[in-house]
């Protein structure tokens, strides 16, 4: 049976290259990087070389990057350690599409008393700017705003907003995680103060992230207890995975145009097939302002974990805004803030492609996919006779 | 992925009496777009009276499919009288068990199995009707439902309810009422505060030490951190006399702080009848 990973937005498979660089820090190099002796001078070393290549990702100055666990770790530090930071009196503005990441610590900090505001999405799931500049004039706010949505691949114009921000006198952050690697970055050409990433979104190993905070940034640390990071998080590097996530930005930094134009094309060709197999779909959010390797479509009339075991009966990875497959009983919060209906936000599946996808791999899925659709159909009480 | 039985898969990818029958005896109709999953089930009774022919179209996860797939087989064969006994754990049952937050999905079968028996006896051909009081306005679920799902199922919190019939899953402002459904269904009475044993009686020293050691460890470092501190001047029986130092002498909300941060530290670490008196210094 053939195997056709496309939940990347999920997770990434590591990058060969990256696994190689990693593995000598786990049998020879495993000095603490903070010893005062050769073992910990060598690896030293490699963490600043590391975080170069981060830094050059994006635009940065290595000395404005933080290594974190993930970019859950990321953005809680970003949101949390700016709002401590900036005071009592400090609004807090975000999007109603964010990833929990960030929507958790704001409705925290909702409960202790702060003045939370989430900023709504049109039916394409964009944001309307005057809004925001709305929300802004009622004083100092910390504002976090994701670059692109993981679940509908929609990209926020984040030169732009982070502009409306800092003209307003605000902290502006991006939760980055699903951008970077995808789209070109480079935080010296617009004001974002943070901007949050995660390795394992970009062909590195879960359990390392990063936090880009530029100079004179006030944020308060969460992970208190050691010098490391310029004593903005303690704790002893987790130095493969700093050296792994070194690598991935450096194969992202030199082949990312290429790739995803070509990873874009394969999107494109997956869309149009679907199509034109199926009929009653709908693409949510606006299709002119998508990552290159997300396509979030609904099938109307049936439900999203069903089609997602008979694709994964196809050996086809796929995921869902469905209800059911979280567990939870109400289906995702992006589409649902989208206003899209019910039924199409319970029949949503989310395509994610990366550099290792082919051709083929489209091809088969467009084969396996309107017979699932017609199978399910065919139980369906909904669906047109 | 669900820790779906090999049963459940099974059902799923291929479904027992799928279809509509034309001209029933018997439809019922349950569930609804905005909850995820809906079952339209019909049946034909043969000249004893027993269930011929069942068939379903379900709107749903895996095991919603299974459910109705199973609900199916289960009743082909059965008189009314039998049928209406069906409860929807025999329908997890048939299935060798379902996950727990997919409960709901055996519920919805049994539901619609009692709907289309009420419209073959009754005539009635309405879709689920909400009947009796509305506790869960996020998925309607009347307090009735919630009672049976607990009785048929022995459920004890608000979680398992949510798993079973999905009320209590979304706003949460029902989450008390349910609390108390449970509560009535189960026999008990409502959890009331457990009383802490009596404290035992100190001497005047001990007491003395105890409420000591209970400023320094419980109440400075919140006070320090303002710029405060707060020294002991004497206990009298019960009244702990004492003085608000550096920032806190001064401030106008230290009353509050004496009865909210103090009197209740004090209460709580060293005896519960304590009362706490500024005096000046």
């Amino acid at each position: 049976m053939n195997n056709v990973y496309l939940d990347n937005n999920a997770t990434t498979q590591v990058a060969p290259e990256v696994l190689e660089a990693m593995m000598p820090f786990f049998t020879d190099w495993w000095g603490n990087p903070s010893s005062m002796h050769v073992f910990g001078g060598q690896v030293r070393k490699h963490v600043d070389q590391a975080r170069q290549k981060v830094a050059a990702l994006i635009g940065a100055d290595p000395s404005e990057i933080i290594f974190t666990s993930c970019g859950t770790e990321s953005d809680n530090m970003a949101t949390r350690g700016a709002v401590d930071a900036a005071g009592e009196r400090v609004n807090i503005i975000t999007t109603r599409v964010e990833h929990l990441a960030v929507l958790e610590p704001c409705r925290m900090l909702k409960e202790r008393g702060y003045r939370v505001m989430e900023l709504d999405v049109d039916g394409g799931g964009n944001l309307n700017l005057d809004v925001l500049r709305q929300a802004l004039s009622l004083g100092q706010a910390v504002v976090s705003i994701m670059w692109a949505n993981n679940e509908t691949g929609v990209i926020f114009p984040i030169p732009k907003i982070a502009e409306t921000v800092k003209a307003a006198g605000g902290v502006m952050h991006t939760d980055a995680v699903q951008a970077v690697g995808k789209l070109a970055i480079d935080v010296c050409r617009m004001p974002v103060d943070m901007l949050a990433l995660s390795g394992h979104k970009l062909h590195a190993p879960k359990g390392v992230g990063a936090l880009y905070i530029r100079k004179g940034t006030r944020v308060r640390s969460l992970m208190l207890g050691g010098h490391q990071e310029s004593g903005r998080r303690g704790g002893t590097e987790n130095v493969p995975y700093i050296v792994g996530l070194g690598r991935a930005c450096e194969l992202a930094a030199r082949n990312m145009h290429d790739e995803m134009t070509r990873v874009a094309a394969l999107r494109d060709r997956l869309q149009q097939g679907i199509l034109a197999t199926c009929p009653d779909v709908r693409i949510n959010g606006d299709p002119a302002n998508r990552l290159p390797n997300t396509l979030n479509i609904s099938f109307l009339y049936i439900e999203g974990e069903s089609i997602l075991y008979h694709l994964s009966d196809c050996g086809i990875a796929a995921s869902s805004g469905s209800a059911c497959t979280s567990g939870s009983l109400e289906p995702s919060h992006v589409i649902r803030a989208m206003g899209v209906p019910f039924m199409a936000a319970h029949g949503s599946i989310r395509f994610s492609l990366s550099r290792y996808n082919t051709e083929a791999d489209i091809d088969y899925v467009l084969a396996r996919i309107p017979e699932i659709i017609r199978k399910l159909r065919a139980i369906s009480p909904f669906a047109p006779v | 992925m669900w820790d779906y039985s090999d049963k459940v898969l099974e059902h799923f990818r291929h479904p027992r009496n799928v279809g509509v029958i034309k001209n029933p005896d018997g439809v019922g109709e349950v569930g609804s777009m905005a909850c995820g999953d809906a079952l339209k089930l019909t049946f034909k009774l043969d000249a004893q009276g027993r269930l011929a022919d069942v068939k379903f179209q379900t709107f749903g996860c895996a095991s919603a499919i299974a459910s109705s797939s199973a609900l199916t087989e289960i009743v082909k064969g059965l008189t009314l009288d039998e049928a209406a006994q069906v409860t929807n754990q025999d329908i997890a049952n048939y299935l060798g068990g379902l996950p727990e937050q997919k409960m709901h999905c055996s519920v919805m079968g049994r539901e619609a199995l009692e709907l289309a028996i009420d419209n073959y006896r009754t005539g009635k051909t309405a879709k689920k009707i909400l009947e009796g009081k509305v506790i869960c306005h996020c998925f309607g679920v009347t307090e009735e439902e919630i009672e049976r799902v607990v009785r048929d199922n022995r459920l004890a919190t608000i979680e398992q309810v949510t798993n079973y019939c999905k009320a209590g899953g979304a706003c949460g402002k029902c989450h008390g009422d349910i609390a108390a459904i449970i509560a009535r269904v189960c026999g008990e009475q409502p959890p009331t505060a457990v009383k802490p044993p009596p404290a035992p009686r100190l001497t005047t020293l001990q007491k003395i030490k105890l409420i000591e050691e209970t400023m320094e460890k419980e109440i400075r470092p919140a006070l320090k951190k303002d710029g405060g501190d707060i020294e002991l001047i004497d206990v009298v029986d019960n009244r702990v006399q004492v003085a608000l130092r550096g920032m806190c002498a001064n401030c106008q909300v230290a009353r509050f702080t004496l009865k909210d941060v103090v009197e209740a530290k004090l209460r709580e670490f060293v005896a519960p009848d304590l009362v706490v008196e500024e005096v000046p210094s």
